[in-house]
């Protein structure tokens, strides 16, 4: 893209920004859900956990650990004597946090399913079609405008649960543990082109149908794979190296990529008029 | 019937014209929305685009813009292809206000024209300026810290014409641009309509209500069902449809002026308050005058009468059917 495409590609997505943060009846639950899911469950859960006292309840849960086996129960027992403790640190690295992941998603998703049909929908996408902006800065301005909410509330989110985890877990154990290598991993190589290869596909259906529903319900199942990818890595069901979500990372982005490009082609002004879907 | 006549060009015209369809068809499944229709604007020049519902008139706008690609013809503007590469410079350089307004509800109005005018390619340092100009220009200074959301129908309409101005087009196309606004409102348009038109720019208004393009148009284009029925100048369409003159007859009892509708060399006759009085020969004006003093009828007024555009329309109509 030229810097003038670049820059009106960037006019759109904070323009679309600027109506987000208006919507509040938007924003507003997903903000309930991201505290709850960084936030207040995993804080009670791991409060929970760290302060058994019950020496038999105690046991039990050093059994069920024992029980999962793998990699879980390796660096539970490695992280703590306590099986309280134990029982805290698998739960918040294998169980709780890959859940976490389905909040940025949800707000990706969210935004971008609704973003292209949703100018056709209040009529706003003939403004948009008159525009000397071209159907591939549209489209970008679009991503941007989904991409930045998901990557935002990846960044802050899991900051939170980090801190969190470390001041609950962490000060049982002694240090400060998560995000572990393999998380670290995840976060930087592989949940951004995930997150854009979602949106990419996403904003393609959301150019294409013919309402708004139509592209929520389409969008909710893009992410699954991607919850899946994020037990499979952290559970260590695949390669838990670095090197396995480098690859992995780049894999995703020339699907990414890939999907990119056929999203493009999905922006016609025609559909922006609200005729062919 | 196809469409062979482009509107004449009038006191205002210069050279090249900005927009140039020729022989375009547009369709949507079986429906033909378009079909066969040619069209020049010319620069400085206002043309009003005549038809019912449902005529095309919408479709047409978009095939100008190039946000809908003729299916046949060819569509020049501004002497570039609208639907090719050069789709960007034409909707950089031209202003479109449409139907429905397509404003941002959940955005103030500053917000609303600072998009525009950024997407437009309007340089920063000029933004605020022009934001300004426009919303003074159409009234709404005041309500521009609003959400457009709360906006009446009529402010609505004034922002979507203050943002298709924005960027200083050349080209101006409007879409039922008084649809529900206030006389103030609609007044205030037809000002910028003849405004823009005088500062060179060519204008196309798309409309279905008669009395508002009635003195603004230098050409007329009547359609229906996506074909030209006529266009031309209204002087030249009142000629070619108006061959016979007719007469405004006014008497202190207008009931007694229906006498004259059975005369043999009154081709029509029309009683709403005064008369409207068609004849074959100009010179049997003075026989009706004649006629109506002998049988007692006090006349206040006799006047040559020039068709509105509304009889125009529906004179062409009738002649379309």
């Amino acid at each position: 893209m030229s810097r003038s495409s670049r820059s009106r590609a960037w006019v759109i997505a904070r323009a679309d920004l600027a109506q987000l943060r208006q919507s509040r009846d938007f924003w507003m639950p997903m903000l309930v859900l991201a505290a709850m899911f960084f936030v207040v469950i995993p804080g009670l859960l791991l409060l929970l956990l760290t302060s058994i006292s019950n020496v038999e309840t105690a046991e039990q849960l050093g059994q069920v650990v024992d029980t999962i086996g793998g990699e879980v129960s390796e660096s539970a027992e490695a992280a703590s004597t306590e099986p309280g403790t134990q029982a805290a640190y698998a739960l918040a690295v294998y169980l709780v946090a890959p859940l976490a992941i389905i909040i940025p998603l949800t707000v990706s998703t969210a935004v971008g399913s609704n973003t292209i049909i949703g100018e056709r929908e209040r009529g706003t996408g003939e403004f948009l079609a008159h525009s000397p902006a071209t159907e591939r800065e549209i489209f970008f301005g679009k991503l941007i405008a989904s991409l930045l909410p998901g990557y935002l509330t990846a960044i802050i989110g899991f900051a939170l649960y980090s801190l969190v985890v470390n001041v609950i877990v962490g000060s049982k154990i002694g240090r400060w543990f998560f995000p572990t290598p393999t998380w670290w991993a995840f976060f930087v190589c592989v949940l951004p082109p995930f997150i854009a290869l979602g949106l990419a596909i996403i904003l393609n259906i959301s150019a294409r149908v013919s309402s708004a529903a139509a592209a929520q319900q389409a969008s909710s199942l893009v992410t699954l794979p991607l919850i899946l990818i994020a037990y499979s890595i952290t559970g260590g069901a695949l390669s838990t190296t670095a090197w396995a979500s480098v690859i992995l990372g780049a894999l995703g982005w020339v699907i990414a990529i890939f999907a990119l490009r056929k999203g493009v082609s999905a922006v016609r002004r025609e559909r922006l008029l609200g005729l062919g879907s | 019937m196809a469409s062979t006549l482009a509107p004449v060009s009038s006191s205002r015209v210069t050279t090249r014209p900005t927009v140039e369809l020729r022989g375009v068809r547009r369709s949507f499944g079986d429906l033909v929305a378009v079909d066969d229709l040619s069209l020049t604007l010319e620069q400085g020049q206002i043309t009003v685009l005549l038809g019912p519902n449902g005529a095309g008139k919408t479709t047409i706008v978009r095939v100008i813009t190039g946000a809908l690609p003729a299916d046949r013809g060819t569509v020049t503007v501004f002497g570039l292809d609208p639907c090719g590469a050069d789709g960007e410079a034409v909707r950089g350089r031209t202003g479109v206000v449409p139907a429905r307004p397509a404003l941002y509800d959940r955005l103030d109005g500053r917000r609303n024209l600072r998009y525009a005018a950024e997407l437009f390619g309007v340089a920063d340092d000029e933004i605020d300026d022009r934001v300004a100009e426009a919303a003074a220009r159409f009234g709404i200074a005041d309500a521009l810290g609003q959400r457009v959301g709360g906006y009446s129908t009529g402010m609505k309409a004034r922002l979507a014409l203050a943002r298709a101005v924005l960027h200083d087009p050349e080209l101006l196309l409007l879409d039922e641009p008084t649809a529900g606004l206030d006389p103030e409102s609609v007044r205030a348009v037809l000002g910028l309509i003849d405004e823009m038109a005088e500062g060179g720019k060519a204008v196309l208004m798309c409309t279905h209500l008669l009395m508002e393009a009635e003195g603004l148009a230098d050409d007329i284009v009547v359609i229906d069902h996506g074909r030209t029925l006529v266009a031309g100048s209204p002087a030249e369409l009142t000629r070619q449809y108006w061959t016979s003159p007719s007469v405004l007859i006014d008497a202190t009892d207008r009931l007694a002026l229906d006498q004259v509708a059975d005369l043999t060399y009154v081709r029509s006759y029309e009683r709403n308050g005064a008369a409207i009085v068609e004849l074959d020969e100009a010179e049997h004006v003075a026989d009706v005058v004649d006629e109506l003093v002998r049988a007692g009828v006090r006349i206040l007024r006799v006047e040559p009468h020039t068709p509105t555009l509304e009889e125009l329309y529906f004179a062409i109509r009738r002649g379309a059917e």
